[in-house]
């Protein structure tokens, strides 16, 4: 792995541009400051705004209601909406606020984007999440969160008896016991500050065992 | 005033015991501010400047936003304690030309039609002024902005050049700017593109041409120190 900054020469070959680069009279440079893939040719952030991409799920939060349309807030520059139509029941508009209010958080996917960032979402789970808590991270750590082939996230889930959903937009929610929520946040927030490090699913495994032996203590 | 030094440059040394082709001592600092997202402490001398970054973000007010690019507002500010006497706080008409004049310095390398409809703000408060605010200001912001993870094609730098003495030397202070012939700030790109240039005095032709290459390599030294600070933040990645 290497660090590179925005103007940093890549590649000769403009054809495997990924990425997190730009290319320039034929060569490839790096647009963000972030880790290099050799790989693939890109640069992985370390830093930045969440963007959406179709298929994204998210997490959402209501921030208005127009007419027809939820407006939600997805932990980016851009605010998506939720069209009435989405919602499996029949609503009328002067009864969307009983349905998903202000202030409600849902899980939704990203649904359309069109050239000007209007995003469209859809519904993943019909009512809006009542329990448990949510908390945000920086998404460009989301991968490590999940780990490699779902390393990462698997083992949080089971050795911290909590039901965990991860929203790509860097918005986590966590249900289970209060003690457990205790500790899977304070484990996803651990996760968040060292994502760089190497071997961080182990240094999480042995962590948790760690501090449950303590506590049985 | 009358407490002009008889000579700015003695036996090759300036005042402060710098060659005429060198810089002040630098200090970068990374991402010092936590609701930022993106931020920088720069040092240049006497001169200390922060520099925060916000977004891309939604526009406010909406009239401004622009549906296929982002816009970049830039405020250069300086605190009312940055210079001797206390400097009416707010901003004044040198403030808005120099604000004006860095957001075009930087906007040339901002990736900008990747983010339509939003706005980069770009903050920077000068703390402490020994001149060539502006080019420190450029400094700081320019690895702000990087920090923040925006986009770029790469990265600012920007140093000043002037005549004192008859001399053409790098990197002026504030003595130096005061009774000095010509104080030039210019920022460039990695490459040498030059993105902002000012004069206030004279220089000849020839003079001019060796005040830019001199810049050419004080912006150089100034990019290597700006892109080991950005590296450093994250030292362990490279070891890996």
């Amino acid at each position: 792995m290497k660090l590179v900054i925005p103007g940093d020469l890549l590649s000769d070959d403009a054809k495997k541009a990924g990425e997190g680069t730009y290319v320039s009279s034929g060569r490839v440079y790096a647009s963000i400051y972030g880790i290099l893939d050799r790989k693939e040719l890109r640069v992985i952030p370390l830093f930045g705004k969440y963007m959406p991409h179709t298929g994204d799920t998210v997490i959402g939060k209501v921030v208005d209601i127009s007419f027809s349309n939820w407006i939600i807030d997805i932990n980016s520059p851009y605010e998506a909406l939720l069209h009435i139509s989405e919602h499996p029941d029949r609503i009328y508009p002067f009864d969307m606020g009983r349905h998903l209010d202000i202030g409600d958080l849902f899980i939704a996917k990203v649904k359309d984007i069109d050239a000007t960032m209007r995003v469209d979402l859809t519904l993943e789970n019909f009512s809006p999440l009542r329990n448990g808590r949510v908390i945000e991270i920086s998404h460009t750590r989301i991968p490590r969160v999940i780990g490699r082939g779902g390393s990462m996230i698997n083992l949080l889930k089971k050795e911290l008896d909590c039901n965990i959903f991860v929203g790509q937009n860097g918005r986590i929610w966590v249900h289970g016991e209060e003690d457990d929520m205790d500790m899977a946040i304070q484990t996803l927030l651990k996760i968040e500050r060292e994502s760089h490090t190497p071997g961080l699913t182990d240094m999480i495994r042995e962590m948790i065992i760690t501090e449950k032996k303590g506590k049985r203590k | 005033m009358s407490n002009k030094p008889k000579k700015l440059i003695e036996k090759g040394k300036r005042l402060d015991g710098r060659k005429v082709d060198e810089l002040r001592p630098i200090k970068i600092e990374v991402g010092i501010l936590k609701r930022a997202d993106g931020s920088c402490y720069m040092e240049l001398g006497g001169s200390k400047v922060i520099a925060a970054v916000y977004g891309p973000r939604a526009v406010h007010p909406r009239h401004l936003q622009e549906a296929t690019q982002v816009i970049i507002r830039y405020r250069y500010d300086m605190a009312s304690f940055s210079v001797k006497e206390r400097k009416r706080p707010g901003p004044d008409r040198r403030s808005i030309e120099i604000s004006k004049v860095s957001r075009e310095a930087l906007e040339p390398v901002i990736l900008k039609e990747y983010f339509p409809r939003s706005v980069i703000d770009i903050f920077v408060e000068i703390l402490q002024a020994d001149a060539g605010t502006r080019t420190v200001g450029i400094n700081a912001s320019s690895v702000a902005l990087a920090d923040a993870g925006i986009p770029m094609r790469g990265i600012v730098s920007s140093c000043a050049v002037g005549k004192v003495d008859g001399e053409v030397v790098l990197d002026l202070t504030g003595e130096e700017d005061n009774y000095g012939e010509a104080d030039m700030p210019i920022a460039m790109t990695q490459e040498g593109k030059i993105t902002l240039l000012q004069m206030d005095g004279n220089f000849t032709k020839e003079e001019f041409t060796r005040a830019i290459e001199l810049a050419k390599k004080g912006c150089k030294e100034i990019y290597e120190i700006q892109r080991n600070a950005l590296i450093s933040k994250y030292e362990g990645v490279n070891n890996v």
